[in-house]
């Protein structure tokens, strides 16, 4: 196993515990306000220190990586349960009709960053954490239905799937039974990526108000919360914002070790 | 005095060893081959030479150029020589140019680069160069896109860069493989005619004995990294000291013994079969232009006949194959198996489809990597309603396996675990588990060295006299073809323009273009019977 | 080529009627009558029909598509149901801060970008390649407005090279204008040019391996002159689709680091129009940014076929 795997499996797997350990425990409680003891820096009670309103920071931290582990994760699996089967479905006529509509479609859909879906979104329904799950899910399906179109499209050209039509299966069949197991690395590859790419999204969004609303607690909310307070108490900004490079570094490494574990040539698409 | 002189060169990479002390020499004006099977080191003697090897390379031993070793050579060294003294000719000419430069501009940079001339004169030559090699410049301006040339004419713009600064040595990396026979003889008769024009050393590596046969003055005869046999190529061809020599010459002379035809009744009728493409649109509006990709084409095939259908690429030999496989539909005429036709009702006869069976070309690339042979080799059950299971399954793996020479537990394995001739043979027992009449050959001995490929046609050929099968065999080659058919199409232009038996001909022909494929074929001389008569009495 | 820039422009056009059509159909079918909100609860009905009428909301939903889409093509975005000033001036004020700190990003991050994919890809596996990719991984993972952030405290409130935030308007002097958006660019471009640096590397590599590399190193040019020679303008093509989404990256990032900066850009305008439920303030700033997006990436399109010649031909 390559070093980037097992540094990045245990990052991934040290936040993913304590999103789950924070649902029976946390240190602190996360509603309990204690203004006299705002701002503490990192001390013994408090190993992360506090927040504006005296709440422990770890607390926080913990019950706000369920906020982003479940954004980024229904995020990837909107994009994975739309994208891949359009991806399969394009490239299985491929230079048709349907072909052509898919293609424009995830054109136009690029056209409107994540942010710009949350901010329609939000205008019209009001802001919430379902918002930034709708926001980043519809951008991930081209994502997704993109590389699964250009990997299916090279194997199509291949023998054995011709060897397949010559045995009388149909384009789904060969699509399911031959083509799908062949672009599996890629899009388990893929996904952490979009995970790690939905995290950072979904921090932005809430940083802006459009995310998980209070008193729900969510990485971007506590940055925003800690903007003013900066000059006062860096830590209130520094921890938050090193939590969410820990993950995304370690979902990226975890990615990259994945790459690396299942097939160095894979293509994936960053943007 | 020769202009190279390879002495014990050892080659390995990350240790492991890829030449084994060989030693070879060049003079002005000779043409040298080296020959032999795919892992030969042939062509990593070429790219030794060059100094183009991988990272983690150790070479030992010298390469003597002229006064110089190479091996002592620092890199600026190398790149002064490298355009200017050596020229290389690569293999595949569709990727060995640069698709966003002009071909002038690349023929240029060689000159260019070595500050040989000033840019005027660099482009006169250029054009000079380009003239010399059959792409002149009313026809072929500088200013060409590479993607606006044929494969062959490609080949020519590398060969200009070659010789654009009249190299003594010239190496040629399997310079004629990707190309038409056609092509090739034209390529061949060029670089025999500039090395004789300026008195240039050809280092030509091939693994074709027949073209080596006809060009080279010396031959060299390789195998896992090593020289078995050295010396004048008539010689070598003659005399065959080392038996692997042999065993080459005659692989590639190889006639399998097919047996008489029995060619009864019909099994295969395609009927004034027309096949059209849509090219891209020449306008934003109106209708997109059809290309006529095969043109009204009859032909019939005889139960337990074995018929080749010879093209060079683009003739559109791929185009009607797919059509008779059920692949696509026809768009005038009818092809139909046994009587039925192979398409209906918008899609592939599924009745049809089990009487017939497909070998592809790339043993490589004509399996899912991740699946085991059992599973590969079933994937035709498919098409029958009651497809056989448990123990009746088993069997008929094993018998389908043992009919191309694997053994049962081979079944097991991932396909990883074979060479290219062994999948092609799990390619043919995947064709033949479901008991067809036919069996479609799409260039299925083509990417095979020439020992498998003798093996592999045997193989065909006992099979067909076993089970009477009937065999359409779709090559390029028409050598290929010569041993393993009663019969021969020769296509041309989406249509077939001979249609006889196979010895009429290749001892006949009457098609001016089937002449041409034929003369242009490269041959073994007929060396085993001239021998004793050339032998002096002793 | 002609051909070429044709087929793209009909495709330009047609993504904008789509998504001016998903954009406005989705304002529509929001809760809630603009008139009412904005004239309070309790506005008599005669009054909130007489400002329905004003704003055109009377009229059926083709009509008034038609006069949004029509007024934007004339350059009048309508009337802000809040401010009661054209839109048409409020975001042209807003977008002389945020078209220009996207431009400066995305300079700064192709300046960045490009020297150090190039430098990684020609030491591939060395010490300097592994500390551009070390850098990279951890660009890609900040996130800019946090990085803003940590901007914002090394260098205006310990060092005070910087001030905080805030926009002195370009009247006061370009370069007071450029100091101030500085800070910002540099957040939106960092970690922007970490994925790009990626992008430049991974595709030269890929480049370096082709045939026609081979070719000219047989033709005597050095590992560096084939790179620079041969390599770089192929390895452009894929980092010319990136630089193109990032773009629309560049673009929403702007949005959130304005927040950051207190600047006056479009940002600042569309969180307040959400507040305020501004739906046409909101509707026309989205339009806007996703033509801007649509626009650059016909520029892209054009800029493949400028490096690539298969395409000129292709039609």
């Amino acid at each position: 196993m390559s070093r980037n795997l097992i540094l990045g499996g245990t990052l991934t797997l040290v936040f993913v515990l304590a999103a789950l350990l924070s649902f029976v425990w946390t240190p602190d409680g996360v509603e309990a306000m204690n203004i006299a003891g705002r701002l503490k820096p990192p001390n013994a009670d408090n190993l992360l220190g506090t927040d504006h309103f005296g709440r422990d920071i770890l607390s926080m931290l913990m019950v706000g990586a369920r906020t982003s582990i479940a954004v980024a994760l229904v995020a990837v699996g909107i994009g994975m349960g739309i994208g891949v089967p359009l991806g399969l479905a394009a490239a299985a006529r491929s230079g048709g009709m349907l072909d052509e509509v898919i293609m424009r479609m995830n054109d136009l859909i690029f056209a409107f960053p994540s942010l710009v879906i949350a901010i329609l979104i939000t205008a019209v329904f009001g802001p919430s954490a379902t918002n930034a799950i709708i926001a980043i899910g519809i951008f991930n399906i081209p994502v997704f239905a993109r590389i699964t179109r250009g990997t299916a499209l090279s194997l199509w050209k291949r023998e054995f799937i011709m060897a397949a039509r010559v045995a009388g299966k149909t384009r789904t069949r060969i699509s399911v039974e031959h083509i799908l197991p062949n672009v599996a690395n890629l899009l388990i590859v893929q996904g952490t990526i979009q995970f790690s790419l939905g995290i950072l999204a979904e921090a932005g969004l809430s940083y802006v108000g459009l995310g998980a609303q209070p008193p729900i607690p969510s990485w971007g909310r506590m940055l925003a919360d800690a903007q003013t307070m900066v000059a006062l108490a860096p830590h209130v900004a520094l921890i938050p914002g090193l939590t969410i490079v820990a993950m995304v570094l370690g979902l990226n490494l975890l990615g990259d070790g994945l790459r690396d574990a299942l097939d160095p040539r894979l293509k994936v698409a960053r943007t | 005095m020769s202009l190279l002189d390879i002495r014990d060169l050892t080659l390995s990479i990350h240790g492991k060893e890829i030449l084994k002390g060989i030693s070879l020499s060049l003079a002005e004006g000779e043409i040298v081959a080296l020959t032999g099977e795919s892992g030969s080191g042939k062509s990593m003697t070429a790219f030794a030479t060059m100094g183009l090897v991988p990272k983690g390379t150790e070479m030992r031993g010298a390469i003597h150029f002229g006064k110089t070793n190479l091996l002592t050579l620092t890199e600026p060294q190398m790149c002064d020589l490298r355009g200017r003294e050596i020229g290389m000719v690569f293999q595949e000419p569709m990727t060995a140019l640069n698709p966003v430069q002009t071909i002038g501009a690349q023929v240029m940079e060689t000159i260019l680069v070595h500050d040989a001339m000033t840019p005027a004169r660099a482009e006169e030559r250029a054009r000079d160069v380009l003239d010399r090699v059959g792409l002149p410049s009313d026809r072929f301006p500088l200013g060409r896109y590479p993607h606006e040339l044929s494969g062959g004419q490609r080949q020519r713009v590398v060969i200009a860069m070659a010789i654009a600064l009249r190299p003594r040595l010239l190496i040629a990396d399997e310079p004629t493989t990707a190309l038409d026979v056609t092509t090739q003889a034209q390529i061949l008769d060029l670089l025999k005619d500039l090395v004789r024009e300026q008195n240039m050393a050809l280092m030509m590596i091939t693994h074709d004995l027949a073209v080596v046969s006809d060009l080279a003055d010396t031959l060299n005869v390789m195998r896992h990294g090593e020289i078995l046999e050295c010396g004048p190529t008539g010689q070598v061809l003659r005399e065959m000291r080392h038996p692997y020599t042999r065993q080459l010459f005659e692989a590639s002379r190889h006639e399998a013994n097919l047996g008489a035809a029995k060619a009864d009744d019909v099994l295969l009728s395609v009927q004034d079969v027309s096949r059209d493409y849509p090219l891209p649109r020449t306008s934003l509006f109106g209708s997109r232009p059809q290309f006529r990709a095969v043109k009204q084409v009859s032909f019939d095939i005889k139960r337990g006949e074995r018929v080749g259908l010879v093209g060079e690429s683009g003739c559109g030999k791929s185009t009607l194959t797919r059509a008779i496989l059920g692949l696509e539909p026809v768009q005038e005429g009818h092809i139909t198996l046994d009587g039925d036709p192979v398409w209906q009702d918008g899609h592939a006869n599924l009745t049809v489809r089990r009487k017939m069976q497909v070998v592809f070309q790339d043993p490589y690339g004509s399996f899912n990597p991740r699946h085991r042979v059992a599973r590969l080799i079933t994937e035709p059950f498919h098409l029958l309603p009651d497809p056989p299971s448990g123990a009746k399954r088993d069997t008929a793996i094993a018998d389908a396996l043992a009919a191309v020479g694997l053994r049962p537990e081979d079944a097991d394995k991932h396909i990883h675990a074979f060479s290219g001739g062994q999948r092609q043979r799990i390619a043919i027992a995947r064709a033949l588990i479901i008991r067809p009449e036919l069996i479609v050959f799409d260039e299925a001995v083509s990417a095979l060295d020439v020992r498998v490929r003798a093996q592999i046609l045997d193989l065909m050929a006992d099979l067909s006299r076993d089970y009477g099968l009937t065999y359409l065999f779709i090559s390029h080659d028409l050598s290929v073809v010569r041993s393993i058919t009663d019969r021969v199409l020769v296509m041309r232009a989406g249509e077939i323009v001979e249609d006889r038996p196979t010895s009429d001909i290749f001892d006949n022909p009457r098609h001016p273009y089937t002449r041409s494929l034929i003369d242009a074929a490269p041959q073994l001389p007929d060396f085993q019977e001239t021998q004793d008569a050339a032998l002096p009495a002793l | 080529m002609l051909r070429y820039t044709l087929k793209r422009l009909a495709s330009l056009v047609v993504s904008l009627i789509v998504a001016s059509v998903v954009i406005f159909t989705v304002v529509e079918i929001a809760p809630g009558d603009p008139a009412s909100f904005m004239l309070g609860i309790n506005a008599q009905p005669d009054t909130v029909a007489a400002l329905r009428a004003e704003l055109g909301l009377d009229q059926s939903k083709l009509d008034r598509y038609l006069d949004w889409v029509g007024g934007m093509l004339t350059g009048d975005f309508g009337t802000s149901y809040t401010y009661r000033a054209p839109v048409a001036q409020m975001i042209a004020d807003r977008l002389w801060v945020s078209l220009p700190l996207a431009l400066y990003a995305l300079t700064l991050s192709t300046v960045i970008a490009f020297p150090a994919g190039i430098f990684a890809a020609a030491r591939r596996g060395g010490v300097g390649d592994l500390s551009v990719t070390g850098a990279t991984q951890l660009g890609v993972a900040i996130p800019n407005f946090w990085f803003a952030m940590m901007l914002v405290l090394i260098f205006a409130i310990n060092l005070r090279w910087f001030s905080a935030g805030g926009f002195p308007g370009w009247d006061r002097g370009f370069w007071g204008g450029m100091k101030a958006l500085t800070l910002p660019a540099i957040a939106l471009a960092l970690p922007q040019a970490a994925i790009l640096t990626r992008v430049m590397r991974s595709s030269l590599l890929d480049i370096l391996g082709e045939d026609f590399i081979r070719t000219a190193r047989a033709k005597g040019l050095s590992a560096r002159q084939a790179l620079w020679r041969h390599g770089l303008r192929n390895a452009l093509i894929p980092v010319l689709t990136i630089i193109g989404l990032q773009f629309a990256f560049l673009l929403a990032g702007a949005i959130i680091i304005e927040q950051v900066f207190f600047l006056p850009g479009l940002g600042r305008l569309i969180f307040q129009a959400i507040t305020q439920r501004d739906l046409i303030v909101v509707e026309s700033v989205v339009m806007l940014l996703v033509f801007a997006v649509i626009v650059v990436n016909f520029v892209v399109d054009l800029a493949y076929a400028a490096v690539d010649p298969r395409l000129r031909t292709r039609a």
